[in-house]
């Protein structure tokens, strides 16, 4: 410890004048406070190199780490960036001179506003005004379509794909690689590829097959949930093929050696053991659901625009910083449905005795 | 229990089940069953996937070879012209009077994919600028009563006096045709039947397939200089910090791509952060800020960040697997930092590479949103020209062409994929 500390209080302070070096060379505030995060931080994990290590050895690190750093830094940075610009009172996608100085009157809710209000035939009316909202609202039009498409796609993948996914974990599964080439390749097909395909195959040939449906499938939410759902199914495979790897083959063994019947052994032995999995691969498809965009231009018209096909439109044709008002929220979204993926994969391990934690 | 040994007790008394059969046959019947049941649960989604994706895509490649506008505009030509040498130059007087007559019946169908019109633009695909002499043909048609026929075709427009319009309709009424791919590798027949490549001007889709490629190969590599180090300092932190730190990795890939296409607009664009920060450091003139968006460096760099975590996740769990008392024995044995990690390190990592690089070039050469939204007019990919016909220029089979040729690039990669790594082993985190 001692030999660390002894190394650490001239790099400390050679870090500190560097950066008022930096500061004083450029004239720039936020300038140092950057050249501080992408030096100082490498600085401060520096700490568990031997006690034999060269000045070189200890350059080497150094650098590396600083590298590591910019390149989190490229990671992490565009995502982040877009919640506060989100907060913008201007209608630009940049942050403005008001905002830099922390004015008030710079930052303003206005674009989420924007998300309910705009579409609307009466945004200031008082009468059926929920309706007008619920009925006409751009986005709150795409935000139902998307949630009702990835909830009843998710619900198509999983139950399909979990039940694959126990075929293709058993040890006698015959064809076993060339079935999990087939129901990966969703993914692996060029989506532009996929939606050619079903934009004939559904649009054109399947007029008039299924009753109720005499003009095909395209601009249907029928179409769009079947390609959802095709979408989704690698996910939902890779996820709980994954789970299932690490199953443990000699507890069904065990429980039917105890006298349970196959259903009991499914339900009380293999469910609550894949469960964890199963719902990671369900927020999979979800989130694979909720992000496609390619399916939905090929196959859906106006009124059935998702999240995602509206930002694509609005990307293309005006920009307007409630696109980044939505992005935050689809932001915040992705860190729950993260943390919940992470939560369930430790539990998962955990119930397989892999890892302590 | 192995064969060997129950063949040899097998040869002096049949070993006998419970019920009375051979134990080798109940054996065999057993594992039948089992591997049944086994494909039986894969079967409901085998079958979806078949109709909702396999059906879709084969009737697509069909799609790119036949073509049946010809003989459902003009079905008795198509059955004449069938088996007419196109070497007489001019077909016979017999052939032109069925020509008229489907002509003229053709004018009167008001049938989608069955007009006039829908001939005249599946010609004018081979031979440009020849939709008027169609439409303004088949106006006089019915007029024509009498032979002989194609002195009077001549007389409404002197190009039916050229042999390769009839060479050209031969091709056309035949349902199946190569022309689609000819036209999506810049290629055509010129006026004597023979392939030739099209005009260094016109060559457009050839190009962009390349550039796709090497667009894709360019990204792949920027991603592995990238995902290389930050796996390494990833596989190395202890547990609690290099999780915490996985999180900066996983929260883009989680991260719709419409909302990361929308932020590096927002960091590269004129007016952007990047440039305002380089203004604001005076690294450059306010006028002078630099375009970095709507352009190829805009799609590379914005695919760069979304493809960024398939090749930290591959690279950081077979980085895992790697014991770093490997490096040390390296060093201490005398090897220099540069030995150890080219020799000893760098081999290992191998599997990890080659299933996340194919996993980001296979992704890569499909995309289609960000180079749209983020690549302006130079930075487009193939995937781009195949939308356009689907939605926009509506030449369907060219469109399907250039999908199937996509296809077959893709799915040798996936082939090469599923060699070396196995598709077993894609995993996410």
């Amino acid at each position: 410890m001692s030999m660390t500390e002894k190394m650490k209080t001239p790099g400390f302070i050679a870090l500190i004048v560097a950066t008022v070096l930096f500061l004083i060379y450029t004239g720039s505030f936020v300038g140092m406070i950057g050249f501080l995060i992408i030096f100082g931080i490498p600085y401060f994990a520096m700490n568990d190199l031997p006690a034999y290590a060269s000045t070189k050895d200890k350059i080497g690190k150094y650098a590396f780490l600083a590298v590591c750093t910019v390149i989190f830094i490229f990671l992490i940075l565009p995502i982040l960036i877009i919640i506060p610009l989100s907060f913008n009172a201007e209608p630009y996608f940049t942050f403005t001179e008001g905002m830099m100085a922390l004015d008030p009157t710079a930052y303003s809710t206005r674009w989420y506003e924007d998300i309910w209000r705009f579409g609307m035939t009466a945004p200031d009316g008082t009468e059926n005004w929920w309706h007008d909202m619920w009925n006409n609202a751009t986005w709150i039009r795409a935000m139902r379509n998307s949630f009702f498409l990835a909830i009843v796609s998710t619900l198509l993948a999983t139950s399909f794909g979990t039940l694959a996914a126990l075929g293709l974990s058993r040890p006698e599964m015959p064809y076993r690689s060339a079935i999990t080439s087939l129901l990966i390749s969703p993914m692996i097909v060029p989506l532009v590829i996929t939606a050619t395909g079903m934009f004939f195959f559904y649009g054109g040939t399947m007029q008039g097959v299924i009753p109720g449906y005499e003009k095909g499938l395209a601009n249907t939410y029928l179409g769009l949930t079947l390609a959802h759902a095709t979408l989704g199914v690698p996910f939902v495979i890779i996820t709980v093929t994954a789970t299932l790897s690490g199953f443990d083959r000699s507890l069904i063994r065990a429980s039917e050696g105890l006298g349970a019947n196959g259903w009991t052994t499914f339900t009380k032995v293999i469910m609550p053991l894949i469960t964890p999995g199963m719902i990671s691969g369900a927020l999979f498809a979800f989130i694979t659901s909720l992000d496609e965009v390619v399916a939905v231009i090929f196959l859906a018209n106006v009124d059935q625009r998702t999240i995602p096909r509206q930002m694509f439109s609005g990307l293309r044709e005006q920009i307007s910083p409630t696109i980044l008002a939505v992005a935050t929220i689809l932001v915040i979204m992705s860190i729950l449905l993260l943390t919940t993926v992470e939560l369930l994969r430790r539990r998962s391990e955990r119930l397989r005795g892999l890892s302590p934690g | 229990m192995t064969d060997a040994t129950l063949s040899t007790t097998g040869a002096a008394a049949p070993l006998l089940a419970a019920d009375g059969t051979p134990l080798k046959e109940k054996l065999a019947r057993t594992t039948r069953r089992m591997k049944m049941r086994a494909l039986l649960l894969t079967l409901p989604l085998v079958l979806f996937l078949i109709l909702s994706f396999v059906l879709p895509i084969g009737q697509m490649l069909y799609r790119s070879f036949n073509n049946p506008t010809g003989s459902n505009v003009m079905p008795n030509f198509a059955q004449a012209i069938k088996n007419w040498d196109a070497n007489q130059g001019i077909p016979s007087d017999d052939l032109v009077e069925i020509f008229v007559k489907d002509m003229a019946s053709a004018k009167k169908n008001r049938e989608v994919g069955k007009t006039i019109g829908n001939l005249a633009t599946r010609v004018n695909y081979e031979i440009p600028g020849s939709r008027s002499l169609f439409t303004k043909t088949a106006r006089r048609a019915g007029k024509i009563t009498e032979g002989p026929y194609f002195e009077a075709l001549v007389k409404i427009d002197k190009r039916w006096d050229n042999p390769n319009v009839w060479r050209t309709l031969q091709r056309v009424t035949n349902d199946f045709t190569l022309s689609f791919y000819l036209a999506a590798t810049d290629r055509k027949y010129d006026s004597s039947g023979a392939i030739i490549m099209a005009d260094e001007l016109y060559q457009i889709y050839l190009p962009i397939l390349w550039k796709t490629i090497w667009l894709s190969a360019l990204i792949t590599f920027l991603c592995f200089i990238i995902a290389y180090p930050v796996s390494y300092l990833l596989s190395t932190l202890p547990l609690a910090t290099s999780n915490l730190l996985m999180i900066l990795v996983l929260l883009p890939f989680w991260t719709s791509l419409l909302v990361r296409t929308s932020a590096w607009i927002a960091m590269l664009q004129k007016s952007g952060i990047i440039n305002n920060v380089l203004v604001y450091l005076d690294i450059i003139a306010d006028e002078s800020r630099i375009q970095m968006i709507y352009n190829i460096t805009g799609t590379v760099v914005a695919m760069v960040h979304i493809l960024l975590p398939f090749l930290i996740l591959p690279l950081y769990s077979v980085m895992k697997t790697i014991p770093p008392s490997f490096m040390r024995a390296a060093r201490s044995m005398g090897a220099s930092n540069t030995y150890a990690f080219t020799r000893v390190y760098f081999p290992q990592t191998i599997p990890g590479i080659a299933a996340g690089t194919l996993l980001v070039f296979i992704l890569a050469i499909g995309y289609y949103i960000t180079p749209a939204l983020v690549g302006g007019s130079d930075g487009l990919l193939i995937s781009n020209l195949i939308a356009d016909h689907i939605k926009k220029t509506l030449n369907w089979s060219l469109g399907a062409a250039l999908g199937t040729i996509l296809l077959v690039v893709v799915l040798l990669f996936y082939w090469i994929y599923n060699k070396l790594v196995g598709v077993d082993n894609l995993k996410f985190g």
